[in-house]
């Protein structure tokens, strides 16, 4: 198929972008996304153009790492997918798609597709951990976890922090990423000591770096590629305001 | 091939964020509980008005009286009007307070989006009430003016301010562009409330049972609509008369 | 033979550092001979920690902790994503949660039975010993292993284990276990003892008095060239599956950060030691950028087939079954469908060969789950393997439900990498390797799950105790030589200047596909005489073309993903030649490595004990490799071959 791409191009942080439109022939359906753009890229490379920078690496959905916001959906509209994993047969020839990067005042665009997510780095600095020096843990027995709470924690822990609910969130808020840590750890048993302040410092960190507030919205999990629930949001507030529960 | 054919806005420079630490009513967790705590007072005031307003049913006198009594409860131990003056100044500060949040809520938003996609898509949620809360709540705020002028102070009115109270919403209501100005607020507090109840249960960090809590909502916010409209349909079709 | 097929043989090198006595007190007396810093001079060493893999990211950390001034280095954005969150499976532990016969000795027994006796047995028992310990740190974290209702651990056995020992995190137990490190690396950031660049990328290693001081790296947003220097260097980088183009790995795993070290001094171990895991989604066409795993638990429902006829294009359904081969069931019935991973991967490529698979480009064989479902149902098939399902359909659009999975083999691991002693340092003083970087502890093959169990060995417990013993001599270290670095840094400017001058016609990803196919075509999961010869000689004039005819866009001071892949490329091409000169000069089968000139009647890879016991150990000199070996002893293991008939 034919393909009409309108991309985001922008050379450094410090320039300003425009979108350009460029002309993608014969793309296969059984083509991921990303491959489509490496087509475009190898002509543009033989042309002596700039490639197109995009962020990707493990292509599989679970570093985290890709993150196009495509025709206006962070990660393209099928759901719990990323980038990397979306493939073409999900468009038609002829189709024009907008390719733009993650848009947030925290998320500034290095290059093209590229921005900067350290952001999260930090909100995880501030608190994102059990304190535990390697050397110094008790047997893993030693403390049963009701599996329930395995489990919940589990899926609360699989996010991937590629930024898509800052992408999609109408208040551009990380509070999905953030809560997500919180509630993975405020589970378990051993994550108790930590969990108050944990809350306070990455909460507080999460403003500092400029992200918006939540209003429930709901974007964020629907563009989530693990699918993290909106309640964890919910236990970060209780554990922000020191409810227990 | 390739041709550039739209400028887009430039992505504005990095800007370091603020040393100073923001505390509670700084920090964005914080402004929304300051929301949603406001918004539960409205709502309960909302449910007592509404369940007030169904007086009408029971005829003039009744209504008249209800009025009165709103207006000297707790007297003689406390002096006329007290516990109403009480319920407008919290009511105010409440409206004063969710109007902050919403604000500083809003231009916390606009900084962390400084460009704006390019194309932009509908509702990935599947919910268009939450993307309306702030032009709704700005319609619920005009409402409440035209409101209180209406039915408070009569300037508004028909019946003008000299007359009873129910004989002030007979006469609003008999016209058709009173009444349908009644349901578009109504509704529009509706759907504001949808969202609104069960986000502030989330908020609050009690939205664990959330498939629930979202029905709840619904259930309310329709319950509150009925109940309120009731009247002004009732006068409308000649019901109430 | 021409000059790149041949070699000199050098001195054998030995181990010196395991200390001898009963191998179960090894480790301990190690830790205790291991010299200690003390703590108000740890503060002032320097360790540089190339690598935020479970290896690197666990080493940097606990350095932090321990109160080294750390720096560290990614090339992604953040240290989050180091490759080893892909992993799967899940990770071994002998912590005999099950009762049910495993112990420490039986770790240590099968993995060096599965490393094909080309592993030393001093590492691997240690490595076994610190599993338990791996698994409290992790459970400390707060890594969310799966549980089972009474609130333990549970476990599954895999890879053909008989005992029930990996721990898992649904299928995420890599992503889990790096999380787990990631954060304690962060929190050690927040700390002050450890310095993070991410988007950085190192191109050489600096050597200064004979001892590894420090790096030489680009900062790939900025394209600025920078030196850092320390009072030792780790290497945590992983693996270099991506010579082959293809593979499980992500786009950006590289061989650059070893190979650089390689060539200035740090020999390499076992460079054709590959692994080939059996379960990928085939190939789709030419624009495949890289290979999806597919755990290898489908094969415990699904059964491997393809049809009898060469050439039959039916679909699946309209093939009967007198007419489908399910040919691991045929030829090995004690084991069918659960058979290694090298074996199910080589049968594969048999029958592939033979004309007989399917799919596009032929280059495929069926896993059914037919059967399973109509015994089991499908919400049973569903609640095992749903993700993985979902994935496939994802992928190739087709139901696994209705139409039996396609697979193939794809390149998943490397067990050579840089050779280290006992304390994981190369032969280049105060440069440390750990994780799938160094060779240690696999031997010719590596067990499921024991990945993870080693670069978290390496990197929480092995190294920074024996870090600590070298680094006790810091003080004598003396200055770094300015000349030193600024011949580092010049030589990474002119390899980029280099790449960027040659202005030609053909991409840097066009030559990496060639090499790839060209690697896995001759020094792929068969490797003859004549293969590896023909390889030899492409390789250079494929290099050759590479020099001169590749075309690198854009400018060396801005984010430039072009260049960085061609210069991956170009380390790829050196590499690719010393694994085919490895796989030249070992003329046995062993684990990953088959070579068909030594298989017995049946096909079954057969060793050489007598001549090939021994790790091979490549020095790079100007005059070209120089082999030197590491003759390998088992003493409490007994050599025998493998069998799964
Ligand atoms: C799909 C898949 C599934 C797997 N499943 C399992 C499993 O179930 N169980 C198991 O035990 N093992 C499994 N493995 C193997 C295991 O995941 C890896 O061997 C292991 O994670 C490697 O860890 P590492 O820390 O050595 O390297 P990696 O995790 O690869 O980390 C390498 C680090 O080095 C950095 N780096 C690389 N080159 C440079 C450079 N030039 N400059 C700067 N930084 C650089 C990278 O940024 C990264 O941070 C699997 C592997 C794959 C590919
Ligand atoms: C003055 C006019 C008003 C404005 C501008 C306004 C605006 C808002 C906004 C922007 C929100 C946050 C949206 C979100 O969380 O998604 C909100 C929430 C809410 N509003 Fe209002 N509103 C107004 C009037 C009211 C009234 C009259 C009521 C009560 C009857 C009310 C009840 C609520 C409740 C319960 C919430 C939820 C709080 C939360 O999300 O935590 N609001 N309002
Ligand atoms: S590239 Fe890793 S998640 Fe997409």
């Amino acid at each position: 198929m034919n393909l009409t791409l309108k991309i985001w191009r922008q050379h450094d942080a410090a320039k300003s972008g425009q979108m350009v439109t460029y002309h993608v022939e014969e793309v296969s359906p059984d083509m991921s996304f990303l491959e489509m753009l490496d087509v475009l890229n190898e002509r543009l490379i033989l042309d002596g153009d700039d490639p197109v920078a995009f962020d990707h690496d493990c292509r599989e959905g679970i570093c985290g790492m890709c993150g196009l916001v495509i025709n206006g959906v962070a990660h393209g509209e099928s759901r719990a997918t990323t980038t990397c994993q979306l493939h073409m047969r999900q468009f038609s020839d002829g189709d024009v798609i907008t390719v733009e990067p993650w848009r947030a005042a925290p998320f500034p665009v290095i290059k093209d597709l590229v921005v900067d997510r350290s952001a999260f780095d930090r909100i995880i600095q501030a608190g994102g951990f059990i304190s535990v020096p390697a050397g110094s843990a008790p047997d893993a027995h030693a403390v049963p976890v009701k599996k329930e709470d395995a489990d919940a924690a589990f899926d609360a822990a699989t996010c991937i922090g590629c930024g898509a609910c800052v992408a999609a969130c109408p208040n551009g808020s990380a509070s999905l990423f953030t809560a997500a840590k919180i509630t993975h750890l405020g589970l378990l048993p051993q994550g108790q000591p930590e969990r108050a302040v944990r809350a306070k410092a990455m909460v507080e960190q999460m403003d500092l770096e400029g992200f918006g507030g939540c209003t429930n919205t709901g974007e964020c999990t629907a563009v989530c590629p693990k699918g993290i629930p909106l309640d964890t949001i919910a236990r970060m507030n209780a554990d922000f305001l020191g409810r227990r529960g | 091939m390739t041709s550039i054919i739209e400028r887009g806005a430039a992505t504005r420079p990095i800007v370091p964020p603020p040393a100073r630490k923001p505390g509670f009513f700084g920090s964005s967790t914080g402004q929304k509980a300051v929301m949603a705590v406001t918004g539960a007072v409205l709502v309960l005031f909302l449910a007592g008005h509404m369940a007030g307003n169904l007086k009408t049913f029971a005829g003039a006198t009744a209504f008249n009286e209800y009025a009165a009594w709103l207006r000297e409860v707790g007297y003689p131990a406390l002096p006329k009007r007290a516990v109403l003056t009480l319920v407008e100044v919290v009511l105010v500060a409440a409206v004063g307070l969710h109007l902050w949040s919403a604000v500083a809520l809003a231009r916390r938003a606009a900084r962390a989006r400084p460009v704006r996609y390019a194309r932009r898509r509908r509702s990935q949620a599947g919910g268009y009430v939450v993307h309306i809360m702030r032009w709704g709540g700005l319609t619920i705020a005009l409402f409440v003016i035209y409101h209180l002028l209406d039915l408070t102070f009569g300037v508004a009115n028909p019946a003008g301010p000299a007359a009873t109270p129910y004989a002030r919403v007979v006469a609003g209501f008999q016209h058709w562009y009173v009444t349908l100005v009644y349901t578009l607020a109504v509704v529009m507090v509706g759907l504001h409330l949808r969202h609104g109840l069960w986000s502030a249960f989330q908020t609050l960090g009690l939205g664990r049972h959330r498939k629930a809590l979202q029905a709840g909502a619904v259930l309310v916010s329709a319950g509150l609509v009925a109940g309120f409209l009731s009247v002004p349909y009732a006068v409308l079709i000649g019901v109430v008369r | 033979m021409t000059d790149r097929m041949s070699f000199q043989v050098g001195e054998d090198i030995r181990d010196t550092k395991a200390p001898d006595g009963p191998i179960e007190e090894r480790w301990e007396r190690r830790k205790f001979q291991a010299r200690l810093v003390n703590p108000a001079n740890k503060r002032k060493l320097h360790v540089i920690v190339v690598g935020t893999g479970l290896a690197g990211g666990s080493a940097a950390a606990t350095l932090g902790e321990l109160g080294y001034q750390v720096t560290s280095f990614c090339y992604q954005d953040s240290p989050r994503r180091a490759h080893s969150i892909a992993a799967q499976g899940g990770i071994n532990a002998a912590k005999n949660y099950r009762g049910d016969g495993d112990s420490i000795h039986r770790l240590f027994y099968d993995t060096v039975k599965g490393g094909d006796f080309r592993s030393r047995e001093s590492n691997v028992y240690r490595l076994a010993q610190v599993s338990v310990n791996i698994i409290d740190q992790a459970v400390a974290q707060g890594v969310p292993f799966a549980r089972e209702y009474g609130g333990l651990l549970d476990t599954r056995s895999f890879g053909g284990a008989q005992v029930s020992r990996t721990f898992y995190a649904r299928g995420q137990t890599g992503q889990q276990l790096l999380l787990g490190a990631y954060q304690a690396l962060e929190r050690q950031i927040a700390a002050g003892t450890v310095t993070m660049n991410a988007r950085h990328e190192m191109l050489e290693l600096i050597i200064s008095d004979g001892r590894a001081r420090g790096v030489v790296v680009r900062d790939l947003v900025t394209g600025e060239i920078e030196s850092h220097l320390a009072d030792a260097v780790v290497l945590a980088t992983g693996g270099y599956g991506n010579v082959f183009f293809l593979s499980t790995n992500a786009k950006g795993c590289n061989t650059t950060a070893i190979w650089r070290a390689h060539r200035k001094g740090a020999m390499f171990a076992n460079p054709c030691f590959t692994q080939i895991h059996p379960t990928c989604i085939p190939v789709s066409g030419d624009h495949q950028s890289k290979l999806t795993l597919m755990s290898e638990s489908l094969r415990n429902d699904g059964r491997v087939w393809v049809p009898v006829q060469a050439g039959d294009t039916r679909a699946p359904g309209d093939i009967p079954e007198a007419e489908r081969d399910y040919y691991l069931e045929r030829i090995y019935p004690a084991f069918g469908n659960l058979v290694p991973r090298d074996i199910a991967s080589r049968a594969a490529k048999n029958v592939c060969d033979e004309g007989r698979g399917v799919g596009p480009g032929g280059l495929g064989v069926y896993l059914d789950f037919a059967d399973a479902i109509a015994r089991l149902g499908r919400p049973a098939i569903e609640a095992k393997y749903g993700n993985l399902f979902d994935m496939y359909a994802q992928i190739t659009g087709e139901d696994p439900y209705r139409r039996p999975m396609r697979i193939y083999p794809a390149v998943h691991y490397t067990m050579g990498g840089l050779w280290v002693d006992y304390d994981l340092q190369s032969t280049i003083p105060g440069l440390f390797v750990i994780g799938e970087a160094n060779f240690s502890d696999h031997g010719a093959n590596r067990l499921g799950a024991s990945a993870l169990m080693q670069g978290l060995a390496d990197g929480y417990f092995v190294l920074p105790t024996t870090i600590g013993d070298y680094l006790a001599d810091a003080r004598d270290f003396g200055p770094v030589d300015d000349v030193a670095v600024a011949e580092a840094e010049i030589a990474v400017r002119d390899r980029i200047a280099r790449l960027l001058a040659v202005d030609g016609t053909r991409t840097a990803d066009s030559y990496h596909r060639e090499l790839g196919k060209l690697m896995w075509d001759y020094c792929g999961m068969e490797r003859t005489e004549e293969s590896l010869r023909k390889a030899l000689e492409r390789i250079p004039e494929l290099r050759a073309e590479f020099w001169r005819n590749v075309k690198v866009s854009g400018t060396a001071e801005e984010l430039n993903q072009a260049l960085e892949r061609a210069g991956r490329v170009a380390d790829f091409f050196d590499l690719a030649e010393l694994m085919c000169l490895d796989a030249l000069n070992r003329t046995e089968s062993c684990g990953g490595h088959f070579r068909a000139e030594s298989q017995d009647a049946d096909g079954e890879a057969v060793r050489d004990d007598e001549k090939f016991a021994y790790v091979a150990a490549w020095e790079h000199t100007p005059d070209g490799p120089v082999l030197h070996r590491e003759h390998l002893e088992y003493a409490y293991v007994t050599m025998t071959q493998r069998s799964y008939k």
